[in-house]
């Protein structure tokens, strides 16, 4: 039970540890950061056996029991998007341990990367509304200041709109948690759950629920409200733009979007079809949007939107297959994006530029780069045999059978045109002459090729999630979001065990 | 009703700032404003009237108390936004220090 | 008088030597009391900081940034921090992360009561008092660095 806290805890005290000793005793950074999310990741694993034995845990911070004290809580969702989050955060740390040569501070990097990692775990493990804006104002203002990581310019420029637009986006989600505390006079998720379903509908839930959509769509940069991103995400150093893009938007956004509309207000069909139609808006602005860039970097990011856009869908549609497709690309688009982003990182790392016009050929002198960027690319734009063919096909089925016939179809094309742009990507880069002057370059360190490889392989093999052995994993997550309103019964259950 | 409202025009002003102003220092201060806005609803959500302060005293009794728990949340949100404004106001210096202006329709290097 | 070239006129050096002790005394008081009368880790750490801060602005900054430098300001921030966590974990050993451990639970009008409340505080204070005289010494050291190009 006591593990609970320690998806918290570690990452906190690693940040100050690194912060303390980084700068007096020299690689004590790169130590401890790795040792602490390895040691996240092997919790977060241990967390899915915890899962499978008692369905739903509860941990009472400080002995204050529920209602009164802040709880944290474990179930089959939270495990999933702990795994995701912490599988990513470690290959990220260790491929910044040559990466991060290149700036100047990296006790500072750490430190704040730790930061925000501790504000995404404790987005997941919390059970508690307020707890959770405050745990997302971490990981924000940890992201802001990450994205301005570089002080260049551009760097500065895209960390202010950032900040600007999140901080707006803070306000918003403080202001719906105000409201609904009004309403219910409590702020465990639980105890709201159950408050509400004790009282008639209202109008001011309504109310509550668009404003929660509006504040953690522009966290997730659904399309309306995506302005910052295609910003925000190319101006990080990779690694950060790995985690912004792979994890952060999907903790922030998606997971906080699941919880709300799913588990506390049991939404009502026209707010899950309000869903349906931002992902599809996000989907096909993304993908057009993607097409058209030359960097690199600005491409993924409006990648990142597109995909984001599948999986808003997917949860709007709502029937089990839908969810169970949406978590599938969730984890996917976290795998071979992180993925790309550190591919094009190794890029810029090795010929330091990100112009798409002046690369070329890259794959005969970086040839594991090379692999990794075809593996994410391949996936990402759904070729067969890859986690991303599966995770789409079960999508596009679940639109199918919800009688969306229309909205399949639009899918399907702009999974088209995923692989249009994708295709650019790999044929601009890797393919063709190579350029003269790049002929000198070589392939990058082991440590940054060893967490690309890895990243890779999962993003070959994660197809297998559908596979009824490993099925159970994604199953107990969608069984926690299909069983809408019951989470309070299994919560407060769990609480009395 | 009228305070909430009045909470509400605040909540405007600051978004209106935002929006609107191109100086990127009054920006800051109209998201400083949108904050207090909200933190300002929130305290009033706790308050009833007639209410003391939730602080015990020898002739304090519970009943007659405001809803404590607004006030300390507020004080967390006070926290957060004192970090933020601190961030945002490190930025704006250093974008001073790159573009010479703080005329936000002028920093625009990024497009696309 | 060479020395009071730095900072403002003498009226305000003066005042600032006066006050500034019982500035900082306040924080502290507000800190201690923390857990019984309104106040705490952060109100208290807020006045602390702001003293220094007083300094800073009567005396120049090379006179505050030798009483307390930057280094230290974030060693002692980095302490605070470390400190509430290990508080925290020190709950563990009665079963639960942040429990409040100490037999003495805490009495109404009594300062020495609360458990680790006042410890928290403490903790708090060293955070926010350091982090906010770190966070404006760094904005002054900046804003000095432009002027001098």
């Amino acid at each position: 039970m006591t593990v609970l806290s320690f998806y918290v805890v570690i990452p906190l005290g690693g940040a100050f540890l690194i912060s303390l000793l980084g700068k007096r005793i020299k690689s004590s950074g790169d130590i401890l950061a790795n040792l602490s999310t390895f040691s996240l990741l092997v919790f977060s694993l241990y967390s899915i056996k915890l899962v499978f034995i008692n369905k739903v845990l509860v941990y009472n911070v400080g002995g204050w029991v529920a209602p009164i004290g802040i709880c944290m809580v474990l179930d089959g969702l939270s495990s999933f998007m702990l795994v995701t989050v912490n599988l990513v955060s470690f290959l990220v740390t260790l491929y910044s341990i040559s990466y991060m040569e290149r700036y100047t501070d990296k006790a500072k990097f750490y430190t704040l990367f730790m930061l925000m990692l501790a504000g995404m775990n404790g987005i997941i493990i919390t059970g508690d509304l307020f707890n959770l804006f405050v745990f997302l104002e971490i990981a924000s203002i940890a992201s802001y200041a990450l994205v301005a990581f570089g002080t260049e310019a551009e760097e500065l420029e895209a960390s202010f709109k950032y900040a600007v637009i999140g901080s707006v986006a803070s306000s918003l989600i403080l202001l719906g948690i105000a409201i609904l505390y009004s309403y219910t006079s409590t702020l465990n998720m639980a105890d709201i759950s159950s408050v509400l379903s004790g009282k008639p509908q209202s109008i001011l839930v309504n109310f509550v629920l668009v404003i929660f959509l509006t504040g953690f769509a522009i966290k997730a940069a659904l399309v309306p409200f995506h302005a910052w991103l295609p910003d925000a995400h190319p101006s990080a150093p990779a690694p950060i733009s790995a985690m912004l893009s792979g994890v952060l938007i999907k903790v922030l956004g998606v997971y906080a979007i699941c919880r709300i509309f799913f588990n506390i207000i049991a939404a009502s069909h026209k707010a899950f079809f309000i869903l349906v139609v931002l992902g599809l808006i996000s989907m096909i602005v993304g993908a057009f949007l993607a097409i058209a860039q030359n960097d690199i970097k600005r491409m993924f990011a409006y990648s990142s939107i597109s995909q984001i856009g599948y999986i808003i869908f997917a949860l709007g549609i709502g029937t089990p297959l839908a969810i169970f497709g949406g978590l599938f690309h969730l984890f996917n688009h976290a795998v071979f994006k992180s993925t790309l982003f550190l591919t094009s990182g190794a890029i810029e790392y090795s010929v330091n530029t990100r112009d798409l016009r002046k690369l070329g050929g890259l794959s005969s002198r970086l040839p594991i780069t090379g692999y990794t960027g075809l593996l994410g690319s391949m996936s990402i734009s759904g070729i067969p045999p890859l986690g991303g063919f599966w995770s789409k096909l079960v999508i596009i089925f679940a639109a199918l059978q919800a009688g969306h016939f229309i909205f399949a179809t639009i899918a399907v094309l702009v999974s088209v045109i995923t692989l249009a742009y994708y295709l650019k990507f790999q044929s601009y880069a890797f393919f063709g002459k190579l350029d003269e002057a790049l002929i000198k370059i070589k392939e990058v360190p082991l440590t940054m090729r060893l967490s690309m490889i890895t990243l890779g392989l999962i993003c070959a093999i994660s197809g297998l999630l559908c596979v009824p052995a490993f099925k159970p994993f994604l199953q107990s997550a969608v069984s926690v979001l299909l069983s809408g309103n019951a989470y309070k019964d299994a919560v407060f259950n769990a609480l009395i065990r | 009703m009228t305070e909430y409202i009045l909470c509400l025009a605040l909540f405007c002003i600051g978004l209106y700032c935002v929006l609107r102003k191109r100086n990127i220092i009054k920006i800051i201060i109209g998201l400083g404003i949108m904050e207090y806005a909200v933190n300002l609803f929130f305290v009033l959500v706790g308050y009833k009237t007639g209410g003391r302060a939730p602080i015990l005293a020898k002739d304090q009794v519970v009943s007659n108390m405001v809803d404590p728990i607004p006030q300390a949340l507020v004080l967390t949100s006070i926290v957060i936004g004192l970090a933020v404004t601190a961030l945002i106001v490190a930025i704006a210096i250093r974008l001073f220090e790159r573009y010479g202006t703080f005329d936000i329709t002028k920093i625009r290097r990024l497009k696309g | 008088m060479k020395k009071s070239d730095k900072g403002m006129t003498l009226i305000v050096k003066t005042i600032t030597r006066l006050t500034v002790g019982l500035i900082l005394l306040y924080g502290i008081y507000i800190v201690l009391h923390g857990h019984i009368s309104p106040g705490g880790g952060f109100a208290g750490g807020v006045i602390i900081a702001l003293s220094f801060i007083h300094l800073m602005l009567a005396f120049g900054k090379e006179f505050a940034l030798k009483k307390l430098s930057q280094a230290a300001a974030s060693l002692l921030e980095n302490l605070g921090a470390l400190m509430f966590l290990g508080i925290a974990l020190a709950g563990l050993t009665g079963g639960y992360f942040f429990l409040n451990f100490f037999i003495n639970k805490g009495k109404p009008f009594t300062l020495f009561s609360a458990g680790i409340i006042p410890l928290c505080n403490i903790a708090i204070c060293l955070k926010v008092g350091a982090g906010l005289f770190a966070i404006f010494a760094a904005l002054i050291l900046f804003d000095s660095s432009q002027e001098n190009k």
